[in-house]
């Protein structure tokens, strides 16, 4: 691949480099390690919110809030060379799989430093050197790629897997069945991750999807499905890791519908007229960060102490983020043109 | 020099980039059977099914999948049987294979072809006929070449899967058969270079495709019934436009007429005309002229079907027309 960005640590650490290493669930290393980056998804999506509502960033803002533990929980399992496609809603599943946080926040401000370089924005963040295949602003759009990406997988005789996420709304677009279909019949090491959060858009699943039960969709394929809970990063990560094993030895494509809920509008600014208060209260009941918490304290692996010690330094990377952010340049307009094409180096011609 | 198809052309192309290159892979609709026009003759017999893969007739998943494997470390040429079917995978050609390198910052290169056949060919009706290259041209991020004859085939096809870059590749199916010297060695010719297919000091007749050789019947006519001299520009590739060599020859004779198979209103020659009025307005005796197919959607029936997309008599009336304003 030409022009990639050289490998940059996140401040958070990279998804796990390891081979096949199944997560150790009772570690309490590692599901700090969880809660920290379900933390930072979440932290970081609620200082956008606030930008943006400010002004300061151009554009729309899509928040995964409320989602955090699937970008998460799926990205603990994957490798750095593993793949992914995201979604119009992709900075949780960005941050889990291990862009830079500075230059995920400049590229939401649209400036230089940003890790598109500005050209992509909040929407179309990607980062090829750590298996980000991009965000993309074409719902279900990733799908495909991803049995592209499968296909080059395959060709290399490679032990890399690929997760392509969507939403339910994603699920009705034809690309993922095409997709399905395919990855079905050459066995690809392709797992379709659907994010149920209940509304495509602006619509309700209920109005728009023939099957309550998602999961229907893999039997017209020939394709193992799932589904699981999507607010629970432990069930996400044990029900998950089968499927990511499973294609990673050759044995193909697996379909998981996690269960969630979008606490947020479509987009920040959304007035969501189209559902009740009452059913926003009820699903933030299950806000999937105070369930691991809970869960961790009732683990006695951390103490309200130690949560406020971890909010105060993630606060600081995101504080970090946010100033280099703001103190980056955007880009020069002379550079308005730039890599629509492929500058081929003159001395190579 | 010995004489062969311009699917035959397309074939040697393709072999030779596999060849030198195991990321180069061709995936598409009936490929493995060699093709609707041969132009897959032979290859799933030399490289497999693992580089030669037959995909379900899916076209969102065939391009969108060609993009995938792009940024991933392939090299894939992508074949839709007909140009029409690009329609059903229009996000993945103008969303995402477009885009990706620009919206990514150069992260990455998406160096893909897209192969389709285009143009009328015995009545294949509406959703079969039509040259779609106004479309693809428009959009920034996509190069898109339409050979003229087997030999340009065979080296712009080289080019273009070497090419770092998604190329649409545009094969008309009316020369698809069409026979013409080819040389036997593997070579490449450079995108972005128009040629010269006839020299002439009159007229500067300037087309692609199909077209090129309607040109060539007109020029003769011309010559003959009228004494004009014509030169003919073979575009070869559209984008990038070579407008450097249209500029050269219209300077010189000081008339142009554009042509092609594609609708007049909106399509490439709008393109050309526009740029020659930019860089020769005051030197031009004429304005320039297009020719190109009725605005309608390609009929069926035979006669309809002619009357709609431009003969050889109505690029030699064109000409006649520039030289009379």
């Amino acid at each position: 691949m030409a022009d990639m960005w050289p490998s940059e640590e996140s401040e958070i650490g990279p998804a796990s480099s390891k081979l096949n290493m199944a997560v150790d669930l009772k570690n309490r290393d590692k599901l700090l390690s969880i809660y920290r980056k379900m933390l930072l998804v979440r932290m970081f999506e609620e200082r956008l919110e606030t930008l943006f509502k400010e002004g300061v960033i151009p554009g729309f803002v899509h928040t995964c809030i409320g989602q955090e533990a699937i970008a998460v929980g799926v990205c603990e399992i994957l490798r750095t060379d593993d793949y992914i496609t995201s979604t119009h809603r992709g900075h949780g599943h960005a941050i889990a799989k291990g862009i830079n946080l500075n230059r995920l926040m400049a590229e939401v401000f649209g400036k230089a430093t940003g890790i598109c370089k500005g050209r992509g924005g909040s929407m179309h963040v990607a980062d090829f050197s750590k298996g980000i295949l991009g965000a993309n602003g074409i719902v279900a759009a990733g799908t495909v790629i991803a049995a592209g990406a499968g296909l080059s997988i395959k060709s290399r005789v490679s032990d890399q897997v690929v997760v392509c996420f969507f939403g339910d709304g994603g699920a009705n677009k034809g690309t993922v069945h095409e997709a399905m279909n395919f990855c079905s019949v050459k066995k690809l090491p392709v797992i379709f991750f659907c994010e149920n959060n209940q509304y495509a858009q602006f619509t309700s699943r209920e109005r728009t999807t023939s099957v309550q039960d998602l999961t229907l969709r893999g039997v017209g394929y020939d394709m193992p499905a799932v589904s699981i809970d999507g607010n629970d990063p432990i069930e996400v990560i044990e029900k998950s890791e089968q499927a990511i094993n499973d294609a990673r030895i050759g044995l193909g494509p697996t379909l998981i519908v996690a269960d969630t809920y979008r606490f947020g509008g479509h987009y920040v600014g959304d007035p969501q007229s189209y559902r009740s208060k009452d059913e926003v209260t009820d699903r933030r009941s299950r806000d999937p960060i105070t369930l691991f918490e809970n869960y961790l304290k009732s683990q006695k692996m951390v103490d309200p102490n130690s949560l406020r010690l971890e909010k105060e330094s993630i606060e600081k990377l995101i504080q970090t983020a946010v100033t280099f952010a703001e103190s980056s340049k955007y880009p020069e307009t002379i550079s308005a043109t730039e890599y629509v094409f492929t500058e081929v180096n003159e001395e190579s011609q | 020099m010995r004489s062969i198809s311009f699917g035959q052309a397309t074939v040697e192309a393709t072999a030779s980039a596999m060849r030198e290159d195991h990321a180069v892979i061709v995936t598409g609709e009936d490929i493995g059977w060699g093709g609707n026009f041969g132009q897959f003759k032979g290859l799933l017999e030399e490289f497999g099914p693992n580089r030669v893969i037959d995909m379900p007739i899916s076209e969102a998943l065939i391009l969108g999948s060609a993009v995938g494997a792009a940024v991933t470390g392939l090299r894939p040429v992508a074949s839709l049987s007909f140009v029409e079917f690009t329609m059903g995978a229009m996000d993945e050609i103008v969303n995402q294979a477009a885009k990706f390198r620009f919206m990514f910052g150069g992260q990455v290169s998406v160096p893909m072809v897209v192969r389709a056949s285009d143009g009328v060919l015995r009545s294949s009706g509406a959703q079969h006929s039509e040259s779609l290259e106004a479309f693809f041209s428009h959009v920034p991020g996509l190069k898109v070449v339409a050979p003229s004859n087997p030999a340009d085939a065979k080296g712009l096809l080289r080019s273009a899967i070497e090419d770092e870059d998604p190329v649409i590749y545009l094969e008309n199916k009316k020369i698809t058969f069409r026979r013409g010297p080819v040389p036997e060695v593997d070579y490449k010719t450079p995108l972005g270079v128009a040629s010269i297919s006839r020299a002439g000091t009159d007229v500067s007749l300037i087309t692609y495709s199909v077209m090129v050789q309607h040109a060539l019947e007109a020029a003769e006519i011309l010559s003959r019934e009228h004494s004009i001299d014509v030169e003919v520009v073979d575009l070869r590739t559209l984008v990038p436009l070579d407008v450097e060599s249209i500029v050269r020859s219209v300077a010189r004779t000081r008339r142009a007429v554009v042509c092609h198979e594609a609708w007049t209103f909106g399509g490439f020659g709008a393109e050309v005309a526009a740029q020659i009025n930019e860089c020769l307005f005051g030197e031009l005796e004429a304005p320039v002229i297009r020719v190109g197919a009725l605005s309608a959607p390609i009929a069926f029936s035979p006669p309809l079907e002619r009357a709609l997309v431009p003969e050889v008599s109505e690029v030699v009336q064109a000409v006649c027309k520039s030289i009379e304003f």
